[in-house]
């Protein structure tokens, strides 16, 4: 793999798994518990499709093939998305959605703070508009994750539950490529290890202050920097796209 | 037919500043269980198209409002008070400002 | 003041076109009316969330995609505003909210259409939102206070509803054979449903007269419907789409065209719950309320407890 192909997919990793979550995160639209947080899930959905589609661009860019973001974003296959597997689990109830948010958004501020000193400007420039937006998400994703969490005695174990199950993919947000490294090393990319130990004090602070108890026994997922996602990705990929690839190469 | 009647919180009157300097004004209302929530809500809900530099959030509840039949002795009365206006004061022709 | 003063207050205000304000005196039966009016038009735009709901995730481009999940969104924010303008009126969201999903509340028939393809959405915007912006203006100067300041709020939020519809029906009208298809079959289903948005003639409306002489309503169902069509032809034709009435045709005397009568009897079945998608859109909406209800009972959960720990 030459640095342009290492840098197409460092940027497709970090486009997939915002297009996904966003995706997910749009579902709720119409189907909330409450019309402020309709209003409020499709805000964050908006934040991180917007991310993906600077970031599909710049991706193309990159690449230099003459693809369009939407041929990113709409034909490809399951096996081409680098989306974090945490991104594609179904939506489950309120609290399991705004539980997964909360994971990725702690993840996402550490990520973009470390990639706003990008020496590729472009990224640094994505970057930095990003950072702004995933801090007020994970405001808004911590603080329902605290209010349900210690909530009551259902909404508790509901938490609990959703945390049990989504804990085995945080794993698989830290991964990184071997030919990363290089990238990291010339500055462009973000070593993700850097981050780690800060992303976990955060989380578990606020899984605290929701009483709510990191599972000891999970056993990390991986994958999906090699394109081995779960099953659930495929039905998401068939249902975006569909429309897309049923009238090939016209405008819409 | 089940009560589909619970609670959607309390509301909130959100008043919203949309420059530095510039005045809080009342744009609406959110519910909401708690004053974090509100705030978020109050974000969310009325600042989708860059109307807002800051935001504040109370209670609908500690609104102390004056009632329609307070109008004449409340405001009448500063009706007639024409003193307290700059044109009431007559200036030497040559002075054009002050 | 004794009831024959207060109510010639009320007339005298709307005499003048002065706003009726919360605390203000008004007759019972302009405070019954203007809950209904108020409330149904608050349960439409939360329950036309749902057709266009529909197609966000198969949304056939990323810009396509995020500008139907802010139109969808500012439909929520609509109806949030609309809600809040009836509760100044003195009734509870919950109580609102359960004259919804009870359905013992109406709301426009138009969203118990399906959305089978994507050029309902490009329909929707277009027609649906075109016929709604025409109610809405003339709604800006509806004698409530807090309803008209909503639907100040509304109009200018919505300037680019009915722009995107239109968009998305030109580049299917232009597009391949099997595009321009779809936009036709779209107008072909929405047309009449949104020609009945109006409601029925005004002969046989049983609200209007009220609604007018309260000046709630300043213009007929007939005279909204009738500038709709006039505005909304050349539109049609601009980008090669037939209206499906064989009726139609310019009226040079009333400079306007004339043209066909809706199926009142379909609009009449649809209003009272056998439109195509009636359970379903309620049925949507009552399952996300019973979905989110321990998430508000949580909310309201820790809010108590955190205020006995303040204490």
């Amino acid at each position: 793999m030459n640095k342009q192909e290492t840098l197409f997919n460092y940027i497709l990793r970090i486009a997939d798994s915002q297009l996904i979550l966003g995706h997910r995160l749009s579902e709720w639209t119409g189907h909330g518990p409450m019309l402020e947080e309709e209003l409020a899930s499709a805000n964050t959905a908006l934040d991180l499709i917007g991310q993906a589609n600077s970031l599909y661009a710049y991706a193309t860019q990159v690449e230099g093939k003459g693809r369009t973001e939407d041929d990113l974003a709409y034909l490809r296959s399951e096996r081409e998305f680098f989306n974090h597997l945490l991104s594609e689990q179904p939506r489950g109830d309120f609290g399991f959605s705004m539980l997964r948010q909360m994971l990725c958004d702690a993840f996402d501020v550490l990520f973009y703070s470390a990639l706003m000193k990008s020496s590729d400007n472009t990224l640094s420039g994505i970057a930095a508009k990003a950072y702004k937006e995933s801090q007020y998400h994970l405001r808004h994703s911590s603080s329902w994750t605290e209010r349900l969490g210690d909530g009551t005695e259902e909404s508790h174990q509901r938490m609990q539950n959703s945390l049990n199950e989504l804990w085995r993919f945080t794993d698989d947000l830290f991964a990184m490529r071997a030919a990363d490294l290089e990238l990291v090393n010339t500055g462009i990319a973000v070593d993700t290890s850097s981050f780690r130990e800060a992303w976990f004090k955060q989380v578990s602070e606020v899984l605290e202050r929701a009483t709510l108890t990191i599972p000891t026994h999970a056993f990390m997922q991986k994958g999906s920097l090699e394109g081995r996602h779960t099953e659930h990705l495929g039905y998401l990929l068939a249902e975006m796209q569909s429309l897309h690839r049923a009238i090939p190469g016209v405008k819409w | 037919m089940e009560n589909t009647k619970d609670s959607q919180g309390l509301v909130w009157e959100v008043f919203v500043q949309k420059k530095p300097g510039q005045p809080y004004v009342h744009c609406g209302n959110v519910h909401a269980h708690d004053a974090e929530m509100a705030l978020q809500n109050a974000r969310d809900v009325y600042t989708r198209r860059n109307e807002g530099n800051a935001l504040w959030v109370l209670p609908s509840s500690e609104i102390v409002a004056s009632s329609p039949e307070d109008l004449g002795s409340f405001f009448e009365p500063a009706n007639d008070k024409i003193y307290r206006h700059p044109t009431f004061y007559q200036l030497p022709e040559s002075i054009s400002h002050m | 003041m004794d009831a024959t003063a207060l109510a010639a207050n009320f007339e005298n205000k709307l005499a003048k076109n002065e706003n009726i304000e919360p605390k203000d005196w008004m007759p019972d039966n302009y405070r019954k009316h203007l809950i209904r009016q108020i409330s149904q038009h608050a349960h439409s735009e939360v329950v036309g969330m749902l057709p266009e709901g529909n197609w966000i995730t198969r949304a056939p481009s990323l810009r396509r995609k995020m500008v139907l999940l802010a139109k969808v969104q500012d439909e929520g924010g609509h109806g949030l505003y609309l809600y809040s303008a009836a509760e100044t009126l003195g009734i509870s969201r919950e109580e609102l909210l359960h004259q919804l999903l009870s359905g013992k509340a109406k709301y426009s028939s138009i969203f118990n259409y399906p959305t089978l393809s994507w050029a309902d959405m490009g329909a929707i915007g277009w027609l649906v939102d075109g016929a709604a912006i025409m109610n809405q203006v003339m709604l800006q100067r509806t004698s409530y206070g807090p309803y008209a300041r909503a639907m100040v709020r509304i109009c200018k939020e919505e300037s680019f509803h009915q722009r995107q519809g239109y968009e998305i029906m030109s580049v299917l009208a232009a597009g391949s054979p099997e595009q321009k298809a779809m936009a036709q079959d779209a107008l072909n289903r929405f047309w009449w449903p949104t020609l009945m948005m109006f409601g029925p003639s005004d002969a046989n409306s049983a609200n209007s007269e009220n609604a007018i002489k309260w000046k709630i309503k300043r213009e007929s169902n007939d005279q909204l419907r009738q500038r709709f069509v006039n505005q909304t032809i050349p539109q049609a034709e601009l980008i090669g789409l037939t209206i499906p009435d064989a009726q139609l045709k310019w009226n040079e005397a009333k400079q306007g065209y004339d043209f066909g009568e809706p199926d009142w009897e379909e609009f009449n079945q649809v209003i009272h719950g056998n439109g195509p998608c009636n359970k379903e859109r309620l049925g949507a909406r009552l399952k996300a309320h019973d979905d989110g209800k321990w998430v508000r009972e949580a909310a309201a959960a820790y809010a108590s407890k955190r205020k006995l720990v303040a204490a």
